[in-house]
């Protein structure tokens, strides 16, 4: 019995971190909030880096609730992607092919715990049902504190089309 | 039943719109820098009520095979028009800030259209607002782009509470 040879680490690594680049860069909005994602493993962390532009009331100073809402969904968004096309990165079709379909937002709630602190902001989402036509999934965000959430949301996405049939 | 739990509707037949409410919604908006990024622009404000436009722009596409703007920036355009509405209410609050807001996606957003969501104060006690918003594209006869409904703090001037 012959066993493979597990793939160098630096190979994997690579072809995970170019599907994520490929699904992050074909989102303009995304770029133009400025979220970035830190990948462990299948695990994203997002990153929303502190800049004045995301101020809300400048006299309080606290980020805008609809920067944090857009921060939210945009971490539930690609995780959501990113999970349900978790075979197509190991496959590196993903950072080959065409990009698959987005999932739609349907309904998206959004619970403020706290105001948004003028600095950088994090969150992750966590899919709690994924069917062939709908997914549930939750954010939590924070910013210093992991347990001191500033903000958390639940929202409801439609699947693409195309992955329905698997 | 005291007058800050006064109904946009009541409020407004009764003129009790202050121009200097109006006005301080106006200056609330005018500095928040995210709807500057934004190009956020206050069309209508009236007792509790509030109506903004946000002009397409490619920067915002979420889904970039159609050209559909993102969730979150139709998110952010609703979530500022429900706190500038909760600001023009009668009762003149000092600052709002949002408890909770759900939003329904009802349709796409067609793209290369404007924006306009119309925000409504339905109830406010001392302490919090109850809001609901509509967004609209360029086609109004097609139906909402989207809703929300929405649950805002009051801040009231020490004293006046």
């Amino acid at each position: 019995m012959t066993r493979l040879n597990p793939e160098p680490v630096q190979v994997i690594k690579q072809r995970r971190d170019a599907g994520l680049a490929r699904l992050v860069a074909a989102i303009p909005y995304i770029g133009f909030l400025g979220v970035e994602f830190i990948r462990h493993g299948d695990e994203l962390t997002a990153i929303l880096p502190y800049k004045e532009s995301l101020i809300g009331d400048a006299s309080v100073p606290a980020l805008h609730g609809g920067a944090t809402a857009a921060f939210m969904e945009i971490a539930a968004l690609v995780e959501l992607s990113w999970s349900t096309g978790w075979a197509a990165v190991e496959s590196g079709a993903l950072s080959q092919e065409t990009l698959p379909d987005m999932p739609k937002t349907i309904d998206f709630t959004m619970d403020y715990l706290r105001p948004g602190l003028p600095r950088d902001a994090y969150a992750r989402a966590r899919v709690n049902r994924s069917g062939r036509r709908y997914a549930s999934v939750h954010v939590e965000a924070w910013q210093d504190n992991r347990s001191r959430l500033f903000a958390q949301a639940t929202g409801h996405f439609l699947m693409p089309e195309n992955d329905r049939d698997h | 039943m005291s007058s800050d739990e006064t109904t946009p509707d009541r409020a407004a037949a009764q003129g009790a719109v202050k121009r200097d409410t109006v006005d301080a919604a106006r200056a609330f908006i005018a500095r928040l820098p995210h709807c500057a990024a934004l190009n956020m622009t206050v069309q209508h404000l009236d007792a509790g009520q509030a109506e903004l436009m946000m002009p397409y722009d490619t920067r915002l596409i979420g889904d970039p095979q159609s050209g559909v703007i993102h969730g979150g920036a139709v998110s952010a355009l609703m979530d500022t028009s429900c706190g500038a509405a909760v600001m023009a209410h009668p009762s003149a609050p000092k600052s709002t800030a949002t408890l909770d807001l759900r939003i329904d996606y009802m349709r796409p957003a067609t793209p290369g259209q404007r924006l306009l969501a119309r925000a409504q104060v339905f109830r406010v006690t001392r302490t919090v607002a109850f809001v609901r918003a509509v967004t609209y594209d360029e086609n109004e006869a097609s139906g909402p782009v989207a809703q929300a409904t929405g649950a805002f703090t009051i801040e009231r001037s020490t004293g006046d509470a």
